[in-house]
């Protein structure tokens, strides 16, 4: 069997015969560093312009975990207040999940009725607690919610019966639990047990060395216990504030106002399914429907709304930008109007439009014509008017010369010569465009609707700004990525026709 | 008509054939018109809904379309100079309206560079940077995403859905994101602008490796080259100036990106454009306008000459 392997004395020889192939140009060499150092300098002054290392070392990481939580779970945060006489009482957060009396099977009370003396300072306007309205009348006009009545009370002492908590037990999970009995704290989680003693007013002791989840930044104050993905817990002296998180998104379809609200999908088709109608004036199915679109939490009749104006945007800007850019590239290029005027004013007309970019239409027809999809509209058909006319003008000055000369051969009108001569060479190309920036549009309109023009663009930026709903963003990306994978194939698919097999 | 050099009457097999093309172009024109018609429909339909749900009506609106050009006239025509070079204003009140001078970046005793070209150098820095980023991502992913290098359908298809999800996913939530976790500043915008252009980029890359030749990959395998020689010598040099083309388009599109997502929160220019619009600062907006067309204007010729030098008249094909 013959090898193919030099010996150095051929190597040689074939290397003093071809000295260029096997040295590069000193220039190439240069050049190929001189990037390379480029490169690296200019991402080191980007480094230094942007002060990335010092904007990395001041971000709050930890938040970022939770914010990211936030989109697939949601927390349940039972706070539970200590009196100085060790007794307890037990509050959930405003607008709980879990509706408006929560009684939660991992949370676990003991009760007992005492009497004793409560001072009431005279600054104290308790707001009475909203009586839980009439679920019937949810969303429609007029219709408050109860009227809160405010009673000021002069600073005095007064006896009172009441029912208070002596002992509170919070399960988060086989291994995690939190007991709260006689001033003690006793928090469990993964084997180790932490006691902490806490006297009602300020102070927090832990007993014994902390454990490797839990932190205490100085003696005597709040102490934060980490549970990892199920949640936290934060001890102070007079309050323990429970953060139960569970999977999932809460109260989808209907909010703690609904009727609905709480029951399992067997009983809520069986409520529909049912004669007796919640509402007198509606069916079962109707109500249950309209609870769904006007969700509180979900809002789910606007999202979809302001979707599909995002949708319309980007469909009615592209189609009216294309017909205009249609007859306007014909006097773009330069082999249909031979006049050079005509085809560079006409061209420099495209640039300005395509220069002055969608942000700014954006901004001006807001002015213009008022927030909304209109503005949107005007935007993308302004810019892609300018797009697509370059594109097209384009396409056609690369066109084939010989059916043109064909159909101009056989004595046809100029406006024939262009139908059946120039029209079937370029109408797929420029339906294949107008269809990509169709699509791509889809994309643009969410973010010139952050500004104000319309679409979902600034309900998103609104979910986002309050830094509490991330679980709403989470569910309006899902629809966009949705809507975009939609189009995307419907407009491949028909570009593909389009252009046979050439097209991606 | 061509019809009349035809003979009248036609044989049994041409009257058949006659009759078949008039039922197909019959057929054909019934299509059409019921696309049309489709179009028009969802066409008039659409433009129902948006101006229903717009705040301000479009009838309503049209006369006062123009009302907009008069509140942005401003009070000379050299005010427009003076806010876009800090220059003092005569018409100074003390307001936030007139109060060029105060933009003034120093960088020597004497020598400033006004707030807007400052602004407006972050801007387009943001987009450098972030292209940068893009490109060198998109470059390693390429590889494992076309089908002629890596042949492992798992890994190919993965790369290939990370690459669409991060194209897909909205900037605007992204740079959101990091805007609740940073403090406000252009690291959000380039967060935002790079993570898209990582996808993007990449699905434009994977494409022209592709459709590259074989040929040196295959004399790379023959004498023994592992995957990384194999790219590296066998598939970058051919490639890297279609790279270097999308790498110039991509830039021209994301000097746009980063005005707009500076604009809701990003920093840079974007920002102060839609304060000053908002406040009715005629001539700072018109400062601004006029600078940030230029600059678009400057970016968009600069690499359309550059990809025009790097890959000839290809590079305008349906480029995006």
């Amino acid at each position: 069997m013959t090898t193919t392997r030099l010996n150095p004395m051929e190597m040689d020889a074939i290397a003093s015969r071809h000295p260029e192939l096997l040295k590069s140009s000193t220039s190439k060499r240069v050049r190929t560093a001189a990037i390379a150092g480029g490169v690296v300098v200019y991402l080191i002054f980007s480094w230094w312009f942007f002060s990335i290392g010092q904007v990395l070392g001041n971000a709050n990481w930890g938040i970022a975990g939770t914010y990211l939580a936030d989109w697939v779970s949601y927390e349940v945060r039972p706070e539970i207040h200590v009196a100085p006489d060790r007794t307890m009482s037990l509050n959930y957060q405003r607008n709980s999940p879990l509706g408006h009396n929560p009684n939660p099977d991992w949370v676990e009370l003991d009760k007992e009725t005492v009497t004793r003396k409560v001072e009431i300072p005279a600054s104290t306007t308790q707001a009475a607690k909203p009586k839980a309205s009439s679920s019937f009348s949810f969303m429609t006009p007029g219709s408050a919610l109860g009227a809160t009545a405010t009673a000021e009370a002069e600073a005095r002492v007064e006896t009172r019966t009441e029912e208070v908590l002596t002992r509170v037990v919070v399960t988060y999970d086989h291994s995690t639990r939190i007991e709260i009995a006689d001033g003690l704290v006793r928090a469990t989680h993964g084997g180790d047990t932490l006691v902490m003693a806490v006297d009602g007013a300020e102070t927090v002791s832990p007993q014994g060395a902390l454990p490797t989840w839990a932190t205490q930044k100085r003696p005597g104050e709040k102490i934060v216990l980490a549970f990892g993905a199920t949640g936290w817990a934060e001890v102070e002296g007079d309050e323990v504030s429970v953060r139960n998180r569970f999977f999932g998104w809460a109260n989808f379809l209907f909010d703690t106002n609904s009727p609905f609200f709480g029951k399992s999908y067997g009983e809520v088709v069986s409520l529909i399914t049912s004669d007796e109608r919640l509402d007198p004036k509606r069916s079962n199915l109707s109500l249950a429907w309209n609870n769904i679109l006007y969700n509180a939490e979900w809002q789910h009749l606007d999202v979809w709304t302001k979707l599909l104006q995002t949708v319309v945007m980007a469909f009615v800007g592209t189609l009216f930008a294309s017909l205009i850019a249609f007859p306007l590239c014909f006097l773009a290029a330069r082999n249909i109007t031979p006049s050079f005027m005509t085809n560079q004013l006409v061209k420099r007309f495209f640039d300005f439009l395509r220069s002055v970019d969608m942000f700014i239409w954006a901004l001006f027809f807001t002015r213009a014509f008022g927030p909304g999809p209109l503005a949107g509209i005007s935007a993308i058909f302004f810019t892609d008017t300018g797009t697509l006319g370059k594109l097209y003008s384009e396409a056609l000055e690369n066109i084939d010369d010989k059916q043109r000369e064909g159909v101009k051969s056989v004595g046809a009108a100029p406006l024939a010569v262009q139908r059946f001569g120039v029209l079937p060479q370029v109408l797929p190309v420029f339906a294949s465009q107008a269809l990509y920036f169709w699509e791509s549009n889809t994309r643009s309109a969410t973010i010139i609707g952050a500004v104000g023009a319309g679409g979902i663009g600034l309900k998103l930026w609104e979910a986002m700004r309050t830094n509490s709903d991330w679980e709403n963003v989470a569910y309006m990306v899902l629809l966009i990525l949705l809507v975009v994978f939609i189009f995307d194939s419907i407009s491949n698919a028909c570009r593909s026709r389009l252009m046979g097999s050439k097209a991606h | 008509m061509a019809t009349s050099l035809l003979p009248r009457q036609l044989s049994d097999n041409g009257a058949v054939i006659e009759r078949h093309w008039q039922e197909l172009s019959s057929r054909r024109r019934l299509y059409s018109w019921l696309g049309f018609g489709i179009l028009f429909l969802a066409l008039s339909g659409s433009l129902w809904f948006a101006n229903d749900s717009n705040a301000g009506k479009f009838f309503d609106r049209l006369p006062h379309f123009f009302d907009f050009v008069g509140d942005l006239a401003p009070r000379d025509g050299l005010e427009i100079f003076r806010a876009m070079f800090d220059l003092p204003s005569p018409y100074d009140d003390g307001s936030f309206k007139y109060n060029y001078p105060e933009g003034r970046l120093y960088l020597t005793e004497s020598f400033y560079i006004p707030e807007y070209v400052h602004k407006m150098l972050e801007t387009v820095n943001i987009a450098i940077f972030s292209t940068v980023i893009g490109t060198a991502l998109g470059f390693v992913l390429c590889f494992l995403a076309a089908r002629n290098l890596m042949p492992n359908p798992w890994i190919r298809g993965l790369v290939r859905r990370v690459m669409e999800i991060l194209r897909a996913f909205p900037e605007v939530v992204i740079a959101g994101f990091f805007l609740a976790i940073l403090s406000l500043g252009p690291i959000p915008a380039i967060a935002a602008v790079s993570i898209h252009t990582i996808g993007a980029l990449g699905k434009l890359f994977y494409e022209v490796v592709e459709n590259a030749d074989m040929k040196p990959d295959e004399g790379l395998r023959a004498a023994g080259g592992n995957w990384i020689e194999r790219v590296w010598f066998g598939m970058v040099p051919q490639v890297l100036p279609n790279f270097t083309s999308y790498f110039l388009l991509r830039l021209e599109i994301n000097v746009r990106a980063s005005t707009i997502i500076g604009a809701v929160g990003g920093g840079g220019i974007g920002e102060l454009l839609r304060l000053s619009i908002g406040q009715g600062h005629q001539a700072k907006t018109l400062a601004i306008v006029i600078l940030l067309f230029a600059t678009i204007f400057a970016v968009d010729q600069f690499s359309a000459w550059l990809r025009r030098r790097l890959v000839g008249e290809q590079a305008f094909q349906l480029a995006q």
